[in-house]
């Protein structure tokens, strides 16, 4: 190992003179360089900016004219925004709990309860499809699915029962909106729940079983402690990334009908991008930003940095 | 076939001891987990059925049955497809546009991390440890919450002589930074994880025989990451191909459309008209997803899982 040591030493040496050190800095731009531009181009930068231009009463003319506080004011006084915060609300709590819920039942049914591998895999697999799909199609399906007229599926099985067709996404744009993010939320837990489920030790089921406990019993006793990291990982994760995404509502409903949809994201996007008051519009999508700065906080305390990344390595 | 398996299943020599009653249960609560499972799946099932016999038919009966076949649903492959008073020119710029969004994805996505990636697996530099770490910070933070200043960036950017319309407002190439950007902190992290698997005998011989760093990187290191490397690109490709609120709030020039924006628009126009119309571009903005689904469906669940967040 002394030998390794000493090509390090002779790859890193501690630089002496001015010059040495700038060759040795040289070494490092070409492979951090474009990293660390990027990150503060397109991450840093743009928090700085989200801030600035939260005191500015920036509009479609693009000019900074600071306003202080005003938009906070505004914030504050204007009627939509304490129903926009309670759709947040019902937004995120309830598509999370769909989540953890759906993806725990998943995952404990085609892991626990399905025996045959393969039987398991082709459920997972199609509760996978959905994350797969370009967004714009899948909010297509749903279209389609919840479709006013008479072409849509959930009314064609009314009328196959002499019922009238529905409006069903103008009546209920809500519910609907919960089952559709819930629906791609799900497989994320079902993932991360049978990778944990299948790390339990087989020996302990077993064992368990031996000793006359029921299935019920193993699930409560056994599969749910193992599986409480991980269901708090995600709540914590899904409530951070509910709270910021807004894609499929976007296409879905765009906030509609009457706000009964708009969520806190997508009203900073309908500042900005419809209405074209930027300054307001930063200034509601900062208080995000900071909610995800201290989220991804607490995420780090709680989780730890390895932890962090799991969803990455998810099922592996 | 796993050890999971076994875990509920009785051996067969003890079958006959098992008695009648528990037998009973045991295959009740088989039937009851499986008619759960195929209850719950069966609207995605039904959607994606729909979606396929939607587009070679002109009206489908729940999803399921296709009534008068026909080709016509296809057509904006071949001809320019008007409704009313509005016309959508030809696709193939649109895919094309797609291709090159996604592959600029992919290019500057697998480059960066790559790069980043070696630096922060072999480097002994201070503040090794810190850039990792904001990695995977930048990783968990929702970097959609600065869509408006980034737009005000992009903005400036387009103001500039020569490079504004190559990385600024309405511009692809724009949107390729800004996408590679939010996908590059999970990529590098992916991309480290595969370098530190690298025995470190492999890199020093590249210095004995006299190469630089960045010769070693090129040379030696990467060819041997080389599948880590291509699953990195096929997720950061479809990433790309799928990508649409970014293109939808950068882009507004239909020359620069892709696909998401393309069919967005016949979305937007065709509605509870033509469903028709709406599956078959739908299905053929999905071929490439939906390949690699059907190709790598079994890995997909082991593999790591791109830059999706939940």
């Amino acid at each position: 190992m002394a030998t390794e040591a000493a090509v390090i030493e002779t790859l890193e040496r501690r630089p002496t003179s001015l010059l040495a050190r700038l060759k040795n800095f040289a070494v490092y731009v070409p492979f951090l360089g474009p990293f660390l531009f990027l990150v503060a181009a397109y991450f840093f930068l743009p928090v700085v900016i989200t801030t600035a231009l939260s005191f500015t009463g920036m509009d479609s003319k693009m000019q900074w004219d600071l306003v202080g506080l005003e938009n906070f004011r505004r914030l504050f006084s204007d009627p939509i925004i304490p129903r926009i915060a309670r759709n947040t609300a019902t937004y995120v709590v309830f598509t999370c709990t769909f989540n953890v819920i759906f993806g725990f039942f998943l995952a404990l049914l085609t892991t626990y309860f399905v025996q045959r591998e393969s039987i398991g895999l082709i459920f997972r697999s199609i509760w996978l499809l959905p994350r797969m799909t370009p967004s714009v199609i899948y909010i297509l399906m749903w279209q389609w699915f919840v479709s006013p007229t008479d072409l849509g599926f959930v009314n064609q099985i009314l009328r196959a029962f002499g019922q009238p067709p529905q409006a069903w996404l103008a009546r209920h744009p809500m519910p609907i909106v919960i089952l559709v993010n819930g629906v791609i939320g799900a497989s994320f837990g079902m993932i991360i729940f049978s990778a944990a489920i299948k790390s339990i030790p087989v020996d302990l089921i077993r064992a368990a079983r031996i000793d006359g406990a029921s299935d019920l019993a193993i699930v409560r006793r056994i599969i749910v402690p193992m599986l409480k990291w991980p269901i708090m990982f995600l709540t914590i994760w899904q409530t951070l990334s509910l709270l910021a995404s807004y894609d499929y509502i976007l296409l879905l409903t765009d906030g509609g009908p009457f706000y009964k949809s708009e969520v806190w994201a997508l009203n900073a996007y309908h500042r900005a991008f419809s209405s074209l008051q930027f300054g307001y519009g930063a200034s509601i999508a900062l208080i995000l930003v900071v909610v995800g700065v201290i989220a991804t906080f607490i995420m780090l305390k709680l989780f730890g940095f390895e932890r962090l990344m799991e969803p990455a390595k998810a099922g592996a | 076939m796993s050890a999971q398996e076994t875990v509920t299943t009785v051996p067969a020599e003890l079958v006959a001891k098992v008695p009648l009653r528990e037998r009973i249960r045991i295959r009740a609560g088989k039937i009851l987990a499986y008619s759960l499972l195929i209850v719950v799946s069966a609207p995605i099932v039904v959607m994606y059925v729909w979606l396929f016999m939607q587009s070679i038919s002109t009206r489908v009966l729940l999803g399921f049955v296709p009534q008068k076949l026909s080709l016509n649903n296809w057509r904006f492959l071949w001809s320019e497809v008007t409704i009313g008073v509005r016309a959508y020119t030809s696709i193939w710029p649109v895919v094309l546009n797609t291709f090159v969004f996604a592959i600029g994805v992919t290019l500057v996505v697998v480059l960066v991390s790559a790069l980043s990636g070696f630096a922060l697996s072999r480097f002994q530099f201070r503040g090794r440890t810190q850039l990792t770490q904001m990695t995977i910070l930048l990783h968990a933070f929702p970097g959609v919450t600065l869509l408006i200043a980034i737009y005000y960036i992009l903005f400036v950017l387009w103001k500039v002589p020569v490079i504004g319309p190559i990385i600024g407002l309405n511009s692809i190439w724009g949107v390729v930074f800004v996408k590679s950007a939010l996908e590059i902190p999970m990529a590098a992290w992916i991309v480290k994880g595969f370098f530190d698997d690298i025995p470190w005998d492999i890199e020093w011989a590249a210095y004995v025989d006299g190469c630089s760093r960045l010769q070693a990187w090129r040379r030696v290191i990467l060819p041997v990451v080389r599948p880590g490397i291509a699953s990195v690109s096929i997720f950061a490709f479809l990433a790309g191909w799928s990508e649409f609120l970014y293109l939808f709030t950068f882009i507004f020039e239909q020359k620069n459309f892709t696909l998401s924006l393309y069919v967005k628009q016949l979305i937007g126009d065709f509605k509870f008209v033509d469903y028709g119309l709406l599956s078959a571009a739908a299905l053929f903005y999905m071929l490439p997803p939906l390949l690699f689904f059907l190709f790598s469906q079994k890995s997909l669940l082991r593999v790591s899982f791109g830059g999706i967040k939940g």
